[in-house]
């Protein structure tokens, strides 16, 4: 394999990795919205501050890895990205930063009063945030992100595929959120509220399905350099992902909770992946190769070098972290 | 970006620093000191706040190095990335245990608990490595070369551990502790000034001071070697630095404040000589004179104006630090304790806002000291920057955003610390069933 291929493959593990993690995490602010009034809603906000807290921002360095990596290893297709999809990137910029300060606030706000503000910003910025990510998405796979960049700052992402992509990212974050947090409360005890997220979740989970396959036939005309990836080479992957999130409903109507989670994050693992396969050669659609925007060989070794050492000494800790908030102490407490 | 920087910088001082001050206390509590671990709770409660903060931040400057400084990424971004995966991978270390150490509060063995805070402290030296690698390789360019206007050659390891790297590192790491450990001994002053003097607030104040006090000592020290080879690696922010307007024959004079006018200073206080063994380190060499420089690559007056100012300034300020800290050790070993002095405690209440005042400083005298360019010799500003016709409303709402930002940790931190004064223990969340019902009982009694 080639050097670019592995720092490729690196960076789109990256991105696989955000989807999940981070796509749980933002998810839970589909929820929180959702959770009614300060009385009614109270016991499913502090689940999300529980399930969240300790994670979120690990979660959200898979942004900056990726960020980092990519303009490391292909420099000039990031200052494309970057000149032309300026607008939706500030907004996701904007979510981010409203989402995680309002997030530590609430949980220290003195009174309701507060509390019901930081908490209304950290539920919209929750939700803004995917949808712009998923925008950028569907940009760069739509052809739209010129090889010399400052592409159209408005239509290069407001069109079919940038709003199926917005609204895809929002959807299955949502999706993996519920799985988690259902398990979660479950877990706890707290059976009443179990059930009531057992309701969204499945209409979370239809409304996503059938948003990503009446997307697909949107690419078609809209981004065909994709559908063709998609329905040939990535075909597999897609039915997989088809089966997985069809599975999930079917647990988690029948309150098999523990193993739904596991079908989620395959649903939605195989359907980034298969976004990547679809769209491989090609890191900007129809416009760069990897092969071609690769830097410095020189560089791209030393980064290789970086992620290996960061596998070696993150994933366990990550690991570590992840376990532990799996655990009946930290659960129950 | 100087805003989001300007204020990320602070935030990551919290990061880089406060870990080891809350180990210390940690230790001390399981140790049996009480107070120790009440303060190491309140602390670690205060550092979520303040660490949520400053990794948002953090992002925002990730996403704005290629939103703002296309030409620099696009062009240098094989040169100067490695650093910043580096520095990525000791987010996530930092991140990972800061969760692990937040929420290890009552669910992990109590002698396992407290170590969590080590490898946050470890990424916070290697971070601050991999950050300042960047800043020192822009100041002292290496590791690529420019053939017809095409970086080829490049050596990222030799950019990552260029010549300048270890001093700007060390000064960078000794300013976060100076300014978290005098910023945290500030806060205890000021309980002090307003009467509170038990136990808790002493040793709330010490323990920071101490780590300050130690960075405040070799502070001056680094920042002054820091200085040699600047006249010929950047001769002009030398120049700027030093207000030389032409080479002098013989020893430079040391010039204090004034204003630079059409390549003149006006209005400072020489002192004869002492500009070049602050500068050069001899009694002889001259500091070399801005009329060296192609008049193109010089600052312009505002900029040489801003650096010389500022750099003063933060020499000012350290050396006023350093001195504050050597009065209240000297008194102490004279059995004086200076903590019932208020006008020692007032000045304590300032040293937090000085030290930051002071890292402020530094990074606009190398930034703006380093004008036209971004890379030293090799990139101009103009060049790097992006040409976005929003620039100016986006700046605009990130000015509003970090504002509204710091008004809401300021308003939460506070009524954090007021809360526990009052005694409330643990700080129950205002939307959780307990607080809620309790509210409601409260509604049917009146
Ligand atoms: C708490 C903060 C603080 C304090 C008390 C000082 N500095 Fe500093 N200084 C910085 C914080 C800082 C900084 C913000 O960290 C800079 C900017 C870039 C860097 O590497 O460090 C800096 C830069 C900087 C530079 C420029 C390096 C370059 O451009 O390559 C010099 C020569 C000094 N300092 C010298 C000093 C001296 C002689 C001090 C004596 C008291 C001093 N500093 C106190
Ligand atoms: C490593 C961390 C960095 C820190 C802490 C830092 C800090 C700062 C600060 C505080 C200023 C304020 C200047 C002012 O407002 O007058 C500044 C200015 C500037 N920074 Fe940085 N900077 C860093 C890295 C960078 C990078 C990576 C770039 C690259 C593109 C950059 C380019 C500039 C430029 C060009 C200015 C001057 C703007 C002007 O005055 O017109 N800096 N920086
Ligand atoms: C000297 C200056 C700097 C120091 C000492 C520093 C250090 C740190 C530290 C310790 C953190 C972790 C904060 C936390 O999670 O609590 C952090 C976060 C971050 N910093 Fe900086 N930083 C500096 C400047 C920069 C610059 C110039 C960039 C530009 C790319 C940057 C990018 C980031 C990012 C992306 C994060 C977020 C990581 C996360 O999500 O946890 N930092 N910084």
């Amino acid at each position: 394999m080639s050097a670019e291929l592995i720092v490729a493959a690196a960076l789109f593990t990256g991105v696989l990795a955000y989807a999940i993690f981070g796509g749980a995490d933002f998810g839970s602010g589909f929820f929180d919205a959702t959770a009614g009034g300060a009385r009614r809603g109270a016991e499913l906000r502090t689940l999300i501050d529980h399930s969240i807290g300790p994670v979120w921002e690990a979660n959200h360095v898979w942004l900056v890895y990726i960020l980092v990596t990519w303009w490391t290893a292909f420099p000039t297709a990031f200052a494309a990205a970057m000149t032309t999809l300026w607008l939706p990137l500030m907004l996701a910029l904007l979510g981010i930063v409203l989402r995680g300060a309002s997030f530590a606030f609430r949980k220290y706000s003195e009174t309701l009063g507060e509390a019901r503000l930081f908490g209304g910003i950290f539920a919209l910025s929750s939700l803004i945030t995917p949808f712009f990510l998923g925008c950028t998405a569907g940009a760069i796979a739509s052809g739209r992100v010129p090889a010399g960049g400052h592409g159209d700052l408005i239509t290069s992402w407001l069109n079919p595929t940038g709003v199926v992509g917005g609204l895809v990212a929002g959807g299955t974050c949502a999706f993996l959120a519920g799985s988690f947090l259902v398990a979660d409360a479950a877990r706890a005890g707290h059976e009443h509220l179990a059930d009531q997220l057992r309701i969204r979740m499945l209409g979370v989970g239809v409304a996503t399905g059938l948003v990503v396959f009446a997307g697909l036939f949107l690419l078609r005309s809209d981004a065909p350099t994709l559908f063709d990836g998609l329905s040939g080479r990535a075909l597999p992957l897609v039915l997989l992902s088809a089966g997985a999130g069809l599975a999930t409903l079917v647990l988690v109507a029948r309150r098999r909770y523990a193993v739904a989670r596991f079908t989620a994050v395959g649903a939605v693992g195989t359907v980034v992946l298969g976004w990547g396969v679809a769209q491989y050669p090609w890191l900007l659609v129809d416009q760069v190769k990897f092969a071609d925007a690769a830097g410095a060989p020189a560089t791209l070794h030393a980064l290789i070098f970086a992620t290996v050492l960061a596998a070696v000494l993150v994933v366990p800790a990550l690991a570590y972290l992840y376990y532990l908030t799996q655990t009946e102490r930290w659960t129950k407490h | 970006m100087a805003l989001s920087l300007g204020s990320h910088i602070v935030l990551a001082c919290f990061g880089v620093a406060f870990p080891s001050m809350i180990f210390v206390v940690h230790i001390l509590g399981l140790r049996g000191n009480a107070t120790a671990l009440t303060l190491a709770k309140r602390w670690s409660k205060a550092s979520a706040v303040l660490f949520a903060i400053g990794a948002v931040s953090g992002t925002v400057l990730s996403f704005e190095m290629g939103l703002l400084w296309p030409g620099l990424m696009g062009k240098y971004g094989d040169v100067l990335g490695l650093p910043f995966a580096f520095e990525g991978m000791s987010f996530f270390i930092e991140a990972i245990f800061l969760g692990i150490y937040l929420y290890g509060w009552g669910r992990m063995s109590p002698k396992v608990h407290p170590f969590m805070l080590l490898p946050m402290a470890a990424a916070g030296i290697f971070g601050t490595f991999c950050v300042l690698s960047v800043n020192a390789w822009m100041n002292w360019p290496t590791g690529f070369r420019l053939v017809n206007g095409e970086v080829t050659d490049v050596h990222p390891w030799r950019a990552m551990f260029n010549e300048r790297v270890w001093l700007q590192f060390a000064h960078m790491w000794v300013g976060a502790f100076m300014v978290v450990g005098f910023t945290v001994a500030g806060v205890y002053a000021v309980g002090m000034l307003k009467g509170r003097r038990d136990a808790h607030h002493r040793l709330g104040f010490l323990v920071p001071f101490v780590f300050a006090s130690c960075a405040a000592l070799v502070q001056p020290v680094i920042g002054h070697v820091l200085g040699f080879g600047m006249d010929a690696h950047q001769p002009s922010k030398l120049a700027a630095f030093e207000f030389a307007e032409t080479t002098t024959d013989g020893a430079s004079p040391l010039r204090i404040g004034g204003v630079w006018i059409d390549g003149k200073p006006r209005g400072t206080i020489d002192i004869p000589k002492v500009g070049s063994l602050v500068a050069e380190n001899s009694f002889t060499k001259p500091v070399t004179g801005m009329d060296t420089i192609p008049a193109a690559d010089r600052p312009d007056d505002s900029a040489i104006n801003i650096a010389h100012w500022t750099f003063q300034s933060m020499i000012g300020l350290g050396s006023a630090l350093a001195g504050g800290v050597v009065l209240f050790w000297f008194a102490r070993w004279r059995r004086r304790d200076l903590l019932a002095n208020r006008w020692f405690l007032r000045g304590v209440a300032l040293a937090g806002p000085a030290a930051i005042l002071a890292l402020e400083f530094g990074w606009t005298a190398t930034e703006v000291g380093r004008q036209p360019w971004v890379v030293y010799g090799y990139l101009r500003t103009a060049d790097a920057a992006t040409d976005n016709p929003w620039l100016w409303w986006s700046l605009g709402g990130v000015t509003v955003l970090y504002v509204a930002m710091g008004i809401a940790g300021a308003v939460v931190l506070r009524s954090m610390s007021r809360r526990w004064r009052e005694g409330v223990a643990d700080l129950p969340s205002p939307y959780g069933p307990a607080r809620i019902q309790e509210t409601a009982d409260k509604g049917a009694h009146a």
